[in-house]
């Protein structure tokens, strides 16, 4: 089943500065090749005629085109094909889970290589390395591939020109690629693209240092608005394929009991009663998870019937003796005391700039609160799921993955297929029902082809609700401690942040106790003060830990933005005000003074800098948008939040009013600067979802264990915003001429902090906990 | 056997009766429109219409749909000209899609009922229907617009 899907319409923009300064540095290497010479397209999925380009985007050094040529290490990362009929079908490598790539990346290729967008195909790629990295999280897609893929269009575009010059014999600069055509200068002769694949296609690839890219002014559909998404047509109709949708001739339906407590096994069994639920084909004890976890199975008893209720009926008679092992000794509540305790005195130093202990002795005044935000779930609204096929020529995988080499590497390892044959695990991509970082773990499609091999039938694995709440990947649960000094005048002189959570590492490897990740909004809060302390402590680790979309910047955002608020409050000066100051002059912070080797989200930053101006920026426009500072209706109150996570500035105002003491969101305001954009409306509606999916967070989010298993089940108890809950949410993209950052998750980490300083505005009350219903104002 | 008539099909179906109409539609009538989300009729994912109204098929046992007529998203319109499914595609309403053709057919439902529903109408109405993406200020925007778009055609 190929859901390889013709996008009909066309997406939008407002116009964005597409300078390309600094371009050279940025595309670090990529090879692009005229592959339709050596037959690469056999196989490749395209179509078996015409003028392919491949990409090759390599993380290491540049290599020669010419010693690459007949290497079959080639490894392209996207192509570009046209066939006879002059139609392009561009190949989307990355997964869409709803932040919108499918309608972004390879818009931006069509642009560059002049196509007539309505005369284009995008198809998901399936998983294979020669895509290069296709692990659609951090919020990176279009981070890492928009100057590769605008090259990677101008090679088209360039060998498309150079096949017209060729039929009319003349210099290449006579001839000008718009809108799917070759125009001669000085003449009415066109040649449409399906008149020049044959030429093309013989033609060598020119050099990258003779491209030459569309200015922002020649663009025509990046950075515009109204662009339709992709995918549209087939949503609304119900024909949109996700994981769970995928239907196979002969296919059974699985739903497994896994172990309720993390590395826990089944002692013994009892499926009399499963076996008799009619539609029950039979029940497979899974293989028993040790540590660490990693993506692997969890274990416990699977039920196979002829449809998804016979195997959640029979899931249910089953009768299961646990041994639920060492971690039954978790209780979130009560753990709560040991982070307490890690913070007494954080062993991990972060970064240090001058004295802290010294500001502590010398200060007027100290404030100092403790905040803490509760574990999470990623409640994607479609729960996992994973469809698998194993025959003689290999497996066949159909599933939801944000990840499709991960899924690859995974169902080779369960089924000990050897490295050298990843060719014979093909992972198809379907779109994605939600997937916020939990479709990166691909623990499901391990089960898939373990029961598809073990039956040798084929098997589609479905999570329900209640295995994708109790059976997850957690957004660990954090405690943090904030302290300032202040002096005489009550300027601030010392910042002071300690954190402790359960660490992603202890999933991969049980013996990594230090809180993670001081990188995303902790070590790299911005606000320049004359001495800094920021230090972790450390935790052991019971559940699964994967983070939720925005990763720590959720916990630490909340702390630091909330913390500054108190600040200013402790100061006299208003928030917005007093965030500008503490922001300081207009500087690249360099962290490395202050002892901290900061990743920056994989970027160098020399094209990525932590730029206070930039902080300013966007806190100027969102205060001057929600009229900050204007008379309020009685009961009313405003609070700002700014972040900066996977390398774009977001600032976030939220309005709020407290009828009858709970919470009522007025309105939200956004102003994110994400650098240079491709498609403007997806990312407003980034921003209008992560206001929405903060809401969830900052109201209900809570994940609790009791005796190492999780207590919540379904949307009842753990509850999610719904749609009276969010008014208008509006969005100020600034226009940027910086290098492209991320989307899919910045809008996420500045909007708790923003809410819980408005709720402080509106009804003097400090909220320090997470999620809000607890305080019964939700 | 049960005997369904779905988008004006008939369709006789060898399951037990009191399997959920959701898995019914989806597992033996292949029409995977309707959406699986919680199976607990508290998410919305799986609204199709039976006799016209909103109804979770994820809690109705295949039995409660006999003798009625049930309406699916693949069965709303014949090439999605339905006026919410215009103005969902109008206003680019879906992110990642999976909630949208419960939402539609909750919409619908309101939509038959009250043409020209304010925005606590809306809020209402469309409470049951959750959408983890977010796209809940466009879903109240696309239902007026398709309201409109609806009063205009009449």
């Amino acid at each position: 089943m190929n859901f390889l899907q013709k996008i009909g319409e066309i997406p939008c923009v407002n116009s964005v500065s597409d300078e390309l300064t600094n371009e050279d540095q940025i595309v670090e290497s990529s090879i692009i090749q005229n592959v339709s010479r050596r037959n690469f397209i056999k196989g490749a999925g395209l179509a078996g005629s015409g003028f392919v380009i491949g990409a090759q985007f390599s993380t290491a050094n540049a290599v020669s085109p010419n010693n690459d040529m007949n290497s079959d290490s080639f490894n392209p990362d996207v192509f570009i094909s046209i066939d006879d009929e002059g139609t392009v079908t561009i190949m989307s490598h990355r997964s869409e889970m709803g932040q919108g790539v499918r309608s972004s990346l390879p818009l931006l290729v069509a642009d560059e290589m002049e196509c007539d967008w309505d005369r284009v195909i995008v198809k998901q790629a399936i998983g294979d390395a020669k895509y290069g990295s296709q692990n659609t999280d951090g919020s990176r897609s279009v981070r890492k591939f928009y100057f590769r893929l605008k090259e990677a269009g101008a090679t088209a575009r360039t060998m498309l020109q150079h096949a017209a010059a060729q039929v009319w014999k003349v210099k290449p600069d006579q001839v000008t690629i718009y809108n799917h055509q070759a125009k001669l200068t000085q003449s009415t002769q066109v040649l449409d693209f399906s008149q020049l694949v044959k030429i093309a296609a013989k033609l060598p690839v020119p050099d990258k240092s003779t491209l030459r890219l569309k200015t922002e002014a020649e663009h025509r559909y990046v950075g515009k608005e109204n662009m339709k998404i992709l995918d549209a047509k087939d949503i609304v109709t119900g024909k949109a394929v996700y994981g769970y949708d995928v239907e196979l001739p002969h296919m059974k339906y699985s739903v497994i009991a896994r172990p309720p407590v993390l590395f826990g096994k089944v002692k013994s069994y009892d499926a009399s009663k499963t076996l008799k639920v009619p539609g029950v084909i039979k029940v497979i004890e899974m293989p028993l998870l040790s540590a660490p976890a990693v993506y692997n199975m969890l274990g416990g008893i699977a039920v196979i019937a002829e449809n998804t209720w016979a195997a959640m009926q029979g899931r249910d008679k089953l009768k299961i003796q646990w041994e639920h092992g060492k971690n039954a000794s978790y209780n979130t509540k009560n753990h709560e005391k040991n982070f307490k305790l890690a913070l007494k005195n954080p062993q991990y130093l972060i970064r240090n700039r001058g004295n802290w202990e010294q500001a502590k002795k010398e200060a007027d005044r100290i404030i100092s609160h403790d905040y803490y935000v509760a574990g999470i779930a990623h409640a994607t609204m479609e729960p996992p799921a994973a469809t698998a096929i194993v025959s003689e020529d290999g497996v066949d995988v159909w599933t939801c993955t944000q990840a499709p080499q991960s899924a690859q590497g995974n169902v080779m390892s369960v089924l000990n297929i050897p490295k050298d044959k990843t060719t014979t695990v093909r992972i198809n991509v379907t779109l994605l029902g939600g997937a916020f970082g939990r479709k990166s773990k691909p623990d499901y499609v391990a089960e898939a082809a373990y029961l598809a091999n073990e039956t040798k039938m084929p098997i589609k694995v479905l999570w329900t609700r209640e295995d994708e709440i109790k059976h997850g990947y957690y957004h660990s649960p954090s405690y943090q401690k904030l302290a300032a000094t202040f002096n005489k005048s009550r300027q601030a002189t010392g910042w002071y942040h300690a954190m402790v959570n359960h660490p992603i590492g202890a999933t991969f490897n049980p013996a990594i106790k230090q809180a993670g990740s001081a990188e995303l909004g902790q070590g790299d809060m911005p606000f320049d003060l004359p001495n800094i302390k920021i230090a972790n402590g450390e935790s052991d680790t019971f559940l699964r830990i994967g983070w939720v979309r925005s990763v720590t910047n959720i916990n630490n955002a909340f702390a630091v933005c909330s913390f500054a608020d108190e600040m200013a409050v402790e100061s006299g000066i208003d928030p917005k005000e007093y965030l500008l100051s503490l922001l300081g002059k207009n500087q690249h912070i360099d962290l490395n003074k202050d002892g901290f080797n900061y990743g920056n989200y994989g970027e160098k930053l020399e094209h990525y800098p932590i730029d206070t101006a930039r902080f300013k920026n966007v806190i100027n426009i969102v205060a001057k948008n929600a009229g900050w500072g204007k008379k309020l209706p009685k009961g009313h109150g405003m609070g700002i939040a700014v972040h900066r996570s996977f390398c774009t500035y977001v600032a976030t105002i939220v309005e709020v009013s407290m009828p009858n003491g709970k919470i009522k969101i007025e309105k939200v305001h956004y102003a994110v600067d994400a650098g240079k954009i491709i498609n403007p409306d997806r990312i407003r509606s980034q921003m209008e979802g992560a206001a929405i999916f903060s809401t969830s967070i900052a109201f209900y989010g809570e994940i609790t264990a009791d005796k190492g298993a999780v207590e919540q089940s379904n949307f009842h108890d753990y509850e999610l915003a719904r749609i009276g809950q969010v008014p208008e949410v509006n969005v100020h993209i600034v226009k940027s001429e910086h290098p492209p950052a991320g989307i899919g998750e910045p809008g996420v980490p500045p909007f708790a902090p923003a809410l819980c300083n408005a709720i402080y505005k509106a009804s003097g009350k400090r909220f320090r906990r997470l999620p809000l219903k607890q305080f019964g104002i939700v | 056997m049960i005997e369904l008539m779905i988008n004006g099909e008939k369709h006789q179906l060898d399951v037990s009766a009191e399997m959920p109409l959701l898995w019914a539609l989806r597992d033996i009538v292949k029409l995977t429109g309707s959406k699986y989300g919680c199976g607990k009729g508290l998410c919305g994912a799986c609204t199709v219409h039976i006799d016209g109204d909103a109804t979770r098929s994820c809690v109705l046992p295949v039995s409660a749909a006999v003798g009625k007529r049930v309406t699916t998203i693949e069965g709303l319109s014949e090439n999605a000209d339905h006026p919410l499914q215009q103005a969902w595609m109008e206003l680019n309403v879906p992110q990642c899609g999976y909630c949208q053709s419960g939402q539609i057919m909750s919409a619908a439902s309101l939509l038959n009922k009250n043409s020209k529903p304010s925005d606590e109408d809306i809020d209402q109405a469309m409470a049951g229907n959750l959408c983890r993406c977010g796209t809940y200020p466009r879903i109240r925007s696309a239902i007026h617009q398709a309201a409109k778009l609806a009063r205009e055609v009449k």
